[in-house]
């Protein structure tokens, strides 16, 4: 049976991960490479870096990162930030990420979902989508570009449905109101979204803990959860939140048990 | 080098990361799409993901199906992997392509389902059918990850090593004398991942002998 999926979430800037994370026993709590080594053990299903460094000189920092990773983590994982054209999409497709996410740029291009999903093939594009409720509009959800800075005027359940249909093989649908809070995803725009398009959809922003991430699945129809804080700092381990959806009956693979790998 | 690992380079998406997780299991794979390597490779892998079409075009257009037809026909430890998979079969669905025919079956679209998200993507149980080297140590319903939109089906049942459901059930690992096909990627798929590799490439060096065909259980 399909499981749902556990999705860690790292901020990378300059090839580092960045806000805090304070895991114990980590030699370098900011090395990519050893977190993701470190989540991979543990039982993540995927991992996602979302590269948030400003200039393009320090762009090569997140190339060396992401061609480390893919030598040493043997799970899938997602690169986005910074990704604005079918070239850029290359770079990390080859360094070995398995799927890359555009946001700012696929809402000023459009066609650049179409032309990765051509050339890379749907399953490697995600497209993340920031929403807000629209106040005083219940059920509607705008969607916001420049890491969020920005309106566009988008309704969000449409802007999904056009993503899939260009080609977009999964949506990370990150909720602005409840992002940070840790009191649960928007369940109610996740649901919106995934039952509106016909690809799967990444649940994050607002997890407080597992029943969050249960209710996201259930409720929310989502097909993954991502969360960054609740991992990063310890308050859960990805073992005690498999437990938890386990015993709601939501299907997740179990995390292997520690051994030797060949 | 008659035990060389020889990965076929045609421009597949996941060709660097099957690379890798052959390295990290000791094969030192080369990376080459000259027919004289391919004839001469100790163990053949045939990467892909994306569309058949594309797949079809590139092979053909580097020359590649006549030297892969005839290693394979020549029964040599060959390991295909997703869309190298997809690619053995007779004919795919995904826009009618004709395929390497060297497997009986044909690749299907995932039936339109309420609720069924295609792709299929993410971790899934594999169930084996029978013992074969490549799973050694590998428990049946172990998972592995799969990111595809059609899949694998065949006529002929002595061929499914392995089986996975997702809205329909169907053959995920295939496997016949020396040659393994997977609709999953044993790259992305952790520590199990890994052993299907390692167990391949010493399945493959040690020339072990044939597993005995669909001794179903």
């Amino acid at each position: 049976m399909l499981t749902r999926r556990i999705i860690p979430c790292f901020d990378v800037d300059r090839g580092r991960v960045v806000k805090g994370v304070s895991f114990v026993q980590l030699r370098d709590a900011g090395d990519p490479v050893e977190l993701a080594r470190r989540y991979e053990e543990e039982g993540a299903d995927e991992l996602v870096f979302l590269d948030i460094t400003a200039s393009a000189e320090d762009r090569v920092t997140t190339y060396d990162m992401v061609a480390a990773t893919a030598e040493q983590v043997f799970i899938p994982f997602t690169v986005g930030g910074g990704i604005r054209t079918t070239a850029d999409m290359k770079i990390m497709l080859e360094l070995g990420a398995e799927k890359v996410s555009i946001n700012t740029a696929a809402i000023q291009e459009p066609d650049l979902i179409n032309s990765g999903a051509d050339r890379f093939g749907s399953q490697c594009i995600v497209v993340a989508i920031d929403a807000r409720r629209v106040e005083g509009v219940p059920g509607r959800w705008e969607v916001y570009s420049h890491g969020g800075r920005m309106p566009t005027g988008l309704d969000a359940v449409e802007w999904a449905v056009e993503a899939a249909r260009r080609g977009a093989g999964e949506l990370l649908v990150t909720s602005m109101d409840t992002d940070g809070h840790q009191q649960g995803y928007d369940v109610e725009l996740l649901r919106a979204i995934s039952e509106a398009v016909p690809v799967p959809v990444i649940a994050s922003g607002g997890a407080g803990g597992p029943e969050h991430m249960a209710a996201a699945l259930t409720d929310g129809r989502a097909d993954a959860v991502l969360a960054a804080s609740i991992f990063h700092f310890g308050t859960y381990s990805i073992r005690q939140v498999k437990e938890h959806l386990a015993a709601r009956g939501i299907p997740v693979r179990p995390v292997p048990p520690a051994e030797d790998t060949p | 080098m008659r035990d060389r690992v020889v990965v076929i380079d045609y421009d597949a998406g996941n060709l660097r990361s099957v690379a890798r997780a052959l390295a990290h299991v000791g094969a030192d794979p080369i990376v080459s799409a000259d027919p004289a390597e391919i004839a001469a490779a100790g163990a053949l892998v045939l990467p892909g993901v994306g569309a058949a079409a594309d797949t079809m075009r590139n092979l053909r257009e580097r020359g590649l199906i006549e030297p892969i037809r005839d290693y394979i026909a020549a029964g040599r430890p060959f390991l295909g992997v997703c869309m190298g998979l997809q690619a053995l079969l007779e004919r795919s669905e995904e826009g009618g392509q004709e395929c390497l025919g060297v497997l009986p079956g044909e690749v299907r679209r995932f039936p339109a389902a309420p609720g069924l998200k295609v792709p299929h993507m993410g971790w899934n149980t594999v169930e084996w059918r029978f013992d074969h080297p490549v799973t050694e140590g590998i428990p049946s319903g172990s998972y592995f990850y799969f990111v595809h939109s059609y899949h694998p089906t065949t006529p002929d049942p002595a061929l499914v090593l392995g089986e996975t459901e997702y809205g329909v059930r169907f053959p995920s690992v295939l496997a016949r004398g020396y040659l393994v096909a997977t609709q999953c990627h044993p790259e992305k798929s952790g520590r199990d991942g890994l052993r299907f590799y390692a167990n391949f490439v010493r399945w493959a060096r040690e020339g072990a002998p044939m597993p005995a065909a669909a001794a179903a259980p």
